[in-house]
């Protein structure tokens, strides 16, 4: 039996230690919009906050979680009115969408770290969510539009 | 003719020492057994005892040693843990009160025996798996409190398998040999040089809390290597550390770094305990009052000599920092290698600023990547960390299904040639091959 908060509740599963954290979030708790992309870590899809911290969840056993404050793309703003996800409506980021919910949870861990990221700043962290259909340039605007949005500056779009 | 007699009379005076030191060993090796006592009640010990010696047990880490890990867990402090040593697999025993399977009938006296001079209640010489080298330094005071503390625990009934000690290491009066050679008993002495601080750093690092039992490399005796404190040394398929100025990381080990480290799991500018070393801060220190881990610091510190290696650091952080988005920004990289580090690594490690982010290890400062060989990185690599380790509350995932043994070897070849100044590791492959081979089952699922 694993506990841990999944988007601010209690949450206990009884699943074998090694379960990706990914399976858990999708078939036990029933959140789907966390997303399986590659598997092995190396696409960024699957992106929770564990601790506040991006985290891959399809290579994380849920046994590395007990006790953890889990945060999903469900729960990162209780409305979906994080900005970055303000800055994603605005600027229409997504395509075809299904690496986008990785996409803002590891922005919003990038924005936590680096409050006023710079080119620099986006490319060494988001380097490793990929976007098969090319938003790149979406993305890096949307996280600078929400980095001055978080600092309240006015949205010049 | 005349030699020959002379030769004879040599050979019996020989005969003669040796029997007189035959009897003199077996008076130092043969030790009468305490009289077994009724188990004493719990509320014969005062409860600011137990609790005293609550802390001291966690700050001795007796439940890590003395509860069963492999197979179906154990109940804490029944022991089976099993100890893989270079002679032979050790049992731990069972140190709950329990009657006959337990130490419920060892008294004070015996208690304090087996602690100082590593000989069991029954008079047998206990192995020095049990580090009754460190714990004889300890006051007869914390001594009594840990007794009181492991008294008043509930009696476990569990047997331990037997050792797997092949002849003659099985033979348990020779340790009292070992014991002529290596063990040192008496209490901590306070070194008039040093501050009370210090003394007090010593006093736990050296006794209760047996630093070097993991760190000082040990010599075919199994006993550590008197001239080699602290070099650092592999334990549990893990390396640890050197603890003294032969540490190779780029920034120092500071009083400060090691309290963060001691304390919470994580040194800012170092990394975070992983692996054997998580128990030790999480189960253990984290128990002991702020002011004995501040002191454990201090006394580190000055083991390796922090304050004259201290003037270099800032300019090794600059370097380490500016290293750490090698590869990542644009101009995009084709190195296949720094690609893979992108893909894995990076949006959790890349740091941009002039310091880490807490929470963003910084490799090119980490322990990992600046030791001899590359063992607790593929440690780390496979196994992740869990939200109970390391910087609490945060996780690294596995990526033991993610990456082959190939791809492990790219990334550490890869990682130090561009995070640090040291020449490259070699057999690389092999080495992750034989590092994923001691983990007992894949931490993770494979997901697909």
């Amino acid at each position: 039996m694993t506990s841990f908060r999944l988007n601010g509740q209690d949450v206990s599963v009884d699943v074998p230690d090694d379960t990706p954290l990914l399976w858990v979030i999708r078939d036990e708790v029933g959140l789907t919009g966390t997303k399986f992309g590659c598997g092995i870590g190396m696409c960024g899809a699957c992106t929770v906050h564990v601790g506040g911290r991006a985290t891959r969840s399809c290579i994380t056993p849920v046994s590395a979680v007990q006790g953890a404050e889990i945060t999903t793309i469900e729960g990162l703003d209780p409305a979906g009115n994080h900005p970055v996800q303000e800055a994603w409506k605005d600027l229409q980021v997504p395509q075809c969408g299904y690496c986008q919910s990785g996409q803002i949870m590891q922005a919003a861990s990038l924005l936590h770290d680096y409050p006023q990221p710079t080119d620099e700043d986006i490319d060494a962290v988001m380097g490793g969510s990929l976007c098969r259909c090319m938003t790149y340039i979406r993305i890096r605007d949307a996280i600078k539009k929400a980095a001055a949005a978080t600092r309240g500056e006015p949205s010049n779009g | 003719m005349i030699g020959r007699t002379a030769i004879l009379r040599l050979a019996a005076g020989a005969v003669g020492l040796g029997a007189i030191a035959g009897v003199g060993f077996l008076a130092y090796a043969l030790h009468p057994a305490i009289a077994p006592i009724a188990p004493p009640a719990a509320t014969s010990f005062s409860a600011e005892s137990i609790e005293r010696g609550r802390v001291l047990a966690a700050g001795g880490y007796c439940a890590e040693c003395h509860t069963r890990r492999d197979g179906q867990p154990g109940i804490p402090l029944a022991g089976d843990y099993a100890m893989a040593t270079p002679f032979g697999t050790i049992y731990s025993s069972n140190i709950t009160p329990d009657a006959q399977t337990g130490i419920g009938r060892w008294s004070l006296a015996a208690f304090t025996r087996a602690m100082r001079y590593g000989v069991s209640r029954d008079g047998a010489n206990l192995f020095p798996a049990f580090p009754f080298d460190h714990f004889t330094h300890m006051t007869d005071g914390d001594i009594s409190d840990v007794y009181a503390y492991l008294m008043a625990q509930k009696p476990v009934h569990s047997v331990k398998r037997e050792n797997t000690l092949p002849f003659p290491f099985n033979m348990r009066i020779l340790q009292a040999g070992w014991k002529l050679m290596f063990l040192h008993p008496g209490a901590y002495q306070n070194d008039p040089a040093h501050d009370a601080q210090w003394n007090r750093g010593a006093y736990l690092a050296e006794g209760l809390s047996h630093c070097s039992a993991c760190h000082t490399p040990r010599n075919a005796m199994g006993a550590e290597k008197a001239g080699a404190p602290y070099d650092g040394a592999p334990v549990d398929n893990w390396i640890a550390p050197p603890l003294n100025a032969t540490n190779p990381t780029p920034v120092t080990w500071t009083e400060d770094e090691f309290f963060q480290y001691l304390r919470y799991g994580v040194a800012p500018l170092h990394g975070s305990a992983a692996g054997p070393m998580s128990p030790v801060v999480h189960g253990g220190l984290s128990e002991m009052p702020e002011a004995d881990v501040r002191a454990i610091a201090h006394y580190l510190a000055n083991i390796d000599h922090a304050d004259a290696r201290q003037p270099g650091d800032a300019q090794h952080l600059t370097a380490a920092m500016a290293s750490s988005t090698r590869d990542l920004t644009t101009p995009q990289t084709s190195d296949p290698d720094a690609r893979l580090y992108q893909a894995a690594c990076s949006a959790c490690h890349a740091n941009t600023g002039a310091k880490p982010v807490l929470g963003r290890p910084e490799l090119a400062l980490n322990n990992a990547l600046w030791l001899d060989e590359p063992t607790n990185l593929y440690q780390v690599i496979l196994r992740g960390i869990g939200t109970e380790e390391g910087q609490a509350g945060i996780t690294m995932p596995s990526f033991y299904h993610a990456l082959t043994d190939a791809d492990l070897a790219r990334l550490a070849a890869y990682l130090r040639r561009t995070r640090t100044t040291l020449p490259p590791w070699t057999d690389l492959e092999k080495k992750a091959a034989a590092v994923r081979a001691t983990l007992p089952a894949p931490p993770v699922a494979a997901s697909h």
